[in-house]
């Protein structure tokens, strides 16, 4: 094994470890606060796909300046989901949140499947893409090796929705209510704490996470429908890895699955079909719930 | 409820069934317009690319045929003076869906023929229903070669060359066009049926046209991965000469722009056997030099005769773009039934032919198509060959164009009739 | 809810044979396409009758198309190596293929609870696919096509082979629901909702809850092999996607769908399931994801005990 090797296995890892972070913190923050497993995760990573190469490629076609994109994209994910969150949030979701945890996936996969059709009718069925965002900022060598610095952005933008979210459970006002929320509901809530109005605020929040997730990854590739399809699962893998509802845990189950699927494609690259699957499956044979999961007092 | 009220609910419920099923209409004896189902897919990933384009080129042959507008040979109306009737079936979901919805058309829809399929795995669950139920059916699209390799059927026919025609053209362009002798060769295919083929054989053919070629890695991303930096990554630091890819729409698309920046490009000399599909859109990111297929005679690298006008314009006039490979096959498909069909309302004194006929007239039949000559000529006469061609990107003036383009002929990128593919290349493609 | 349940219980062999007499005297006189889609149907039914006696335990599998794939795949092979294409033979193939591998996997899987086992059964089913995928000699992912089912040794003329088929189904389901219905009445039955209820109690009580899991898993499995084997040789094709997740999806939809009020349930879930999937598609050839998605959505927020609570009967006070 090469250091050119080493170094390549290491940096498409970390590449794909940040997106895989960004796709999967959403998810856990929705679980960790409102305890749903949220199948129309995919729908807002697609939504914010679809409307980051929509938006963005009208506004380039009429002239605005590239530099400017990186903006827009993030614009775009943030229109999205300010409009259809809270729609679902509100309309359907709140109702039913006494429902059983398995009724509300049921749910929100229902969702799913209206979306994916809802964003089929608005976009059509061809691919949009948008690759000035893209190369834009010129690439690096690493020995043979090129790489786009966009690749950065996304390991940068990772790093700023880590970190930022961490801050914001820990040093606001509002994060500090949420960290009670996840701990204990039906407490919050007799302690005068607007759970309604949290758990708005979460999926709101959790859903611009995938939005953003899929808005910068749109550059990178051809917007399709489906394109949520894929990320649900691999979303799921992270963070059940992780631990359910915890911010470390999604970090290091994205870390764990992104190194190890590099290293899968680059020596392995019979096993990458489900090699994400078979860590998922030993993890949880080994820690049932999760690397870091939070604990929970058992009732008798 | 009581048992009674059960039952009565049973048998409202068992009465709707009939009732839903005689609403669909029966057919009306003598001059009914020809039921025709089109499936193809309508939703999903492989909906842009491929399902909607055939489709379009399915509404707009059939329209044209029923104005009787179409160029010689096909200028009567419908099939045979009978019009057509378009009943469309998404080809997404299960084969069992498939299977489900094949059966509805023919049993409970009463088509008379169905012209479709783009997937592979469809077209496998297909045929031995269709076989079952004796209905007259066209795959236009996909590409195992397992079909008429596997079994023979009498009610099946494909009126497109198979997917080896793609591997074998391409590793004969790869001999005819680098100067240099190719020393190692790289893939990046989908981990599927489609892609795993489309290596295997250009893999065998490359062996074959380039004794001693090594394969320096052979990457297969899931389906729909859309991120490639691994592999990439892993192909560069390979050096292959040449990079194979079946890539197709969004992974095609990602591919190129991922692998654009990073120079691939520059370093290998890629084959996009599907790239016919993506070269406009991203022709600003599609180097010249690139290879490109069609997957046959198709888009680009059809002939210029009075089909094609017509055929070209026609649907560029309706849907603003020009036809891809996948309306192409459609077409082909339609008026390849059209011309067995009326060869046996010939044969048969003018009147309506029966599916039997039909058949036999279509078995060995050479039809004209807009990409050019079509030959029934393997699979006992109900598998197609056609030529096949290959190009480099090349822009001119800014419009995306290929250049230096080499035709092989039809006999030469098929195997002959009754021999397997995988043997056919084995044995250094015996005639 | 249990006295409720034992009054109707009591009917449930009854209304079983009744619609066993009917499907088998009808049969003739339906559609081709109808007794296919009733075949369909049945063998659906029998994943998600399995599906129920997890359900009722507070399991949900999201991984029990890995079951419906090993059942398919047995009979499919079987047909390919060894030439049998007697459909009973194959059914129970399918049907012990499956609980043999439940009765492995359920040592790892019956310690975990809620979502935990939902997400290691997905992913586990997700490993088999991606294994079959890789398989070139299995047909990766086109798969294979089976052999023309025989009946004890005679293929049936072509206009009867659908009914046949189904007749040999509805009897065959027949016995599994009666058995199911009959496993409900035992004590290691009865212990399901006790176990969703409260497991620490169960567990003072002296019964073990992992044991009873374990049995209701490989159970559950047994059913999704004989469902599996049957679907596999009535479509007569067998592909990798029946292990994807979204088969599995489409089984515990049909689950919330039908309710777990009876041993029926399943089986009407699922055929009004095919209904509504064949109609949307009939209809709406663009848009079916959403109909499909609107209904299910209807039937969770106005039937939150799936359509068999419109047959309970309702107790005064």
């Amino acid at each position: 094994m090469s250091l050119e090797q080493f170094l390549a296995v290491l940096i498409d890892g970390i590449i794909y470890s940040a997106w895989l972070f960004v796709a999967a913190i959403g998810l856990t923050l929705i679980y960790g606060v409102m305890k749903i497993v949220n199948v129309t995760h995919g729908s807002f990573y697609a939504l914010g796909a679809y409307a980051a190469a929509s938006i963005t490629g009208a506004l380039l076609a009429r002239g605005m300046p590239p530099a400017l994109s990186y903006a827009v994209l993030l614009g775009s994910a943030l229109l999205v989901t300010l409009i259809v969150a809270p729609l679902i949030e509100r309309g359907i979701l709140r109702f039913m949140y006494v429902k059983d945890e398995v009724v509300i996936l049921l749910i929100t996969y229902a969702l799913f499947l209206i979306l994916e059709d809802a964003i089929k009718l608005v976009w059509g069925v061809n691919p949009y893409f948008i690759a000035e965002p893209y190369g834009l900022l010129g690439s690096f060598d690493v020995f043979d090796l090129t790489y786009p610095y966009y690749n950065l952005i996304l390991v940068g933008v990772a790093i700023v929705c880590g970190v930022g979210l961490a801050w914001m459970l820990n040093h606001t006002r509002t994060g500090k209510l949420l960290v009670a929320v996840i701990h204990d509901t039906e407490v919050s809530r007799a302690m005068g704490i607007n759970v309604d109005r949290m758990y708005l605020f979460t999926f709101t929040f959790g859903s611009l996470l995938a939005a953003i997730g899929g808005a910068f990854t749109a550059p990178t590739v051809s917007v399709v429908p489906g394109l949520g399809v894929e990320v649900i699962v691999l979303s799921f893998a992270v963070v059940v890895i992780g631990g359910l509802g915890s911010l470390p845990g999604a970090a290091l189950g994205a870390v764990i699955v992104g190194l190890v699927r590099s290293a899968t494609v680059h020596y392995l690259p019979q096993a990458e079909l489900f090699v994400i699957y078979l860590v998922m499956a030993m993890v949880l044979a080994f820690r049932p719930r999760g690397l870091f999961s939070i604990a929970e007092a058992r009732k008798i | 409820m009581t048992t009674i009220k059960k039952a009565v609910a049973a048998a409202v419920v068992a009465a709707l069934v009939p009732a839903y099923a005689a609403a669909q209409g029966t057919p009306a004896p003598g001059e009914a317009p020809l039921k025709i189902g089109v499936v193809s897919f309508l939703s999903g990933a492989a909906a842009g690319p491929f399902g909607v384009p055939a489709r379009n080129a399915a509404e707009i042959t059939i329209e044209m045929l029923n104005a009787a507008k179409v160029p010689a040979p096909y200028a009567t109306k419908g099939f045979g003076g009978a019009a057509l009737q378009m009943q469309l079936v998404d080809e997404a979901g299960s084969t069992t869906t498939q299977v489900t919805e094949f059966r509805n058309m023919v049993q409970r829809d009463n088509v008379d023929i169905v012209i479709g399929y783009i997937s592979s795995g469809s077209c496998l669950a297909i045929a031995p229903v269709a076989e079952e139920l004796k209905k007259l059916t066209v795959f236009f699209d996909c590409g195992t070669p397992r079909i008429f390799e596997d079994k023979s059927y009498k009610y099946v026919f494909r009126t497109a060359s198979t997917a080896t025609m793609d591997s074998v053209g391409a590793a004969f362009y790869v001999r005819d066009t680098m100067k240099a002798k190719v020393k190692s060769i790289a893939g990046v295919n989908q981990n599927y049926a489609w892609g795993q083929d489309s290596w295997t054989d250009f893999e065998a053919s490359m062996k074959q046209v380039s004794p001693g070629v090594k394969v320096a890695s052979s990457q297969m991303p899931k389906l729909f991965a859309g991120q490639y930096n691994a592999e990439i990554s892993t192909i560069l630091g390979a050096k292959a000469d040449v990079v194979h890819s079946s890539f197709w729409d969004g992974d095609l698309e990602a591919f190129i722009l991922q692998a654009g920046p990073r120079g691939l490009f520059k370093r290998s000399t890629v084959i996009l056997t599907t790239g016919e599909t993506a070269m406009y859109k991203l022709a600003d990111h599609i180097p010249d030099g690139v290879v490109i297929g069609a997957r046959g005679p198709y888009g680009p690298y059809a002939p210029d005769n009075e089909l094609n006008k017509w055929f070209s314009k026609t649907f560029a006039d309706r849907y603003n773009v020009p036809p891809n490979y996948a309306a192409y096959q459609m077409t082909q498909a339609i008026l390849g039934t059209k011309a067995a069909w009326e060869k046996a309302q010939a044969a048969n004194g003018g009147k309506r032919p029966s599916t039997e006929q039909v058949i036999a007239a279509f078995e060995r039949l050479n039809f004209e198509s807009p990409a050019g000559k079509v030959e029934m000529a393997i699979g006992a006469g109900h598998q197609a060959i056609t030529e096949t061609a290959y190009g480099v990107a090349k822009k001119v003036k800014g419009k995306m164009t290929v250049a230096n383009v080499k035709r092989y002929p039809a006999t030469m990128v098929n195997p002959p009739d009754g021999v397997k593919s995988s043997d056919w290349i084995a044995n250094g493609f015996k005639k | 809810m249990s006295a409720a349940r034992t009054m109707s219980a009591a009917r449930t062999p009854r209304t079983l044979a009744l619609i066993l007499v009917a499907i088998l005297a009808a049969g003739p006189f339906a559609p081709q396409w109808t007794m296919f889609l009733l075949t369909i149907a049945l063998a659906k039914g029998l994943v998600v009758l399995g599906l129920m006696l997890l359900l009722r335990c507070g399991l949900v599998s999201f991984g029990q198309a890995l079951y419906y794939c090993v059942g398919a795949y047995a009979a499919g092979m079987l047909g390919r190596s060894a030439g049998v294409s007697d459909l009973l033979t194959l059914m129970l193939a399918g049907m012990a293929a499956a609980a043999l591998v439940a009765l492995v996997l359920g040592f790892l899987l019956a310690r975990y609870r809620g979502i935990f086992f939902g997400l290691l059964s997905l992913a586990i089913s997700m490993i088999l696919y991606g294994l079959l995928v890789k398989t070139e000699a299995l047909g990766s992912s086109d798969g294979f096509n089976v052999l023309p089912s025989t009946l004890f040794g005679i293929r049936p003329a072509d206009a009867w082979v659908r009914y046949a088929v189904l007749a040999l189904a509805a009897v065959v389901t027949f016995v599994a629901a009666l058995a199911v219905h009959r496993y409900l009445g035992t004590p290691l039955g009865r212990l399901a909702p006790a176990i969703k209820d409260n497991e620490i109690r169960v567990e003072y009580m002296g019964a073990s809850a992992r044991y009873a899991i374990h049995v209701k898993y490989v159970i559950a499995a047994a059913l999704a092999g004989l469902g599996g084997a049957l679907a596999a040789t009535t479509v007569g094709h067998i592909d990798p996607e029946m292990a994807y997740w979204t088969t599995s999806g489409e089984f515990i939809f049909i689950t919330i769908l039908a309710g777990t009020g009876s041993v029926i349930a399943p089986f009407l879930g699922a055929l009004i399931f095919g209904v509504i999937h064949t109609v949307a598609f009939d209809l709406s050839p663009n848009t079916w994801q959403m109909v499909l998605g609107a209904c299910l959505l209807v039937v969770i927020v106005f039937l939150p005990n799936g359509l068999w609570s419109l047959f309970r009967r309702r107790r005064a006070g």
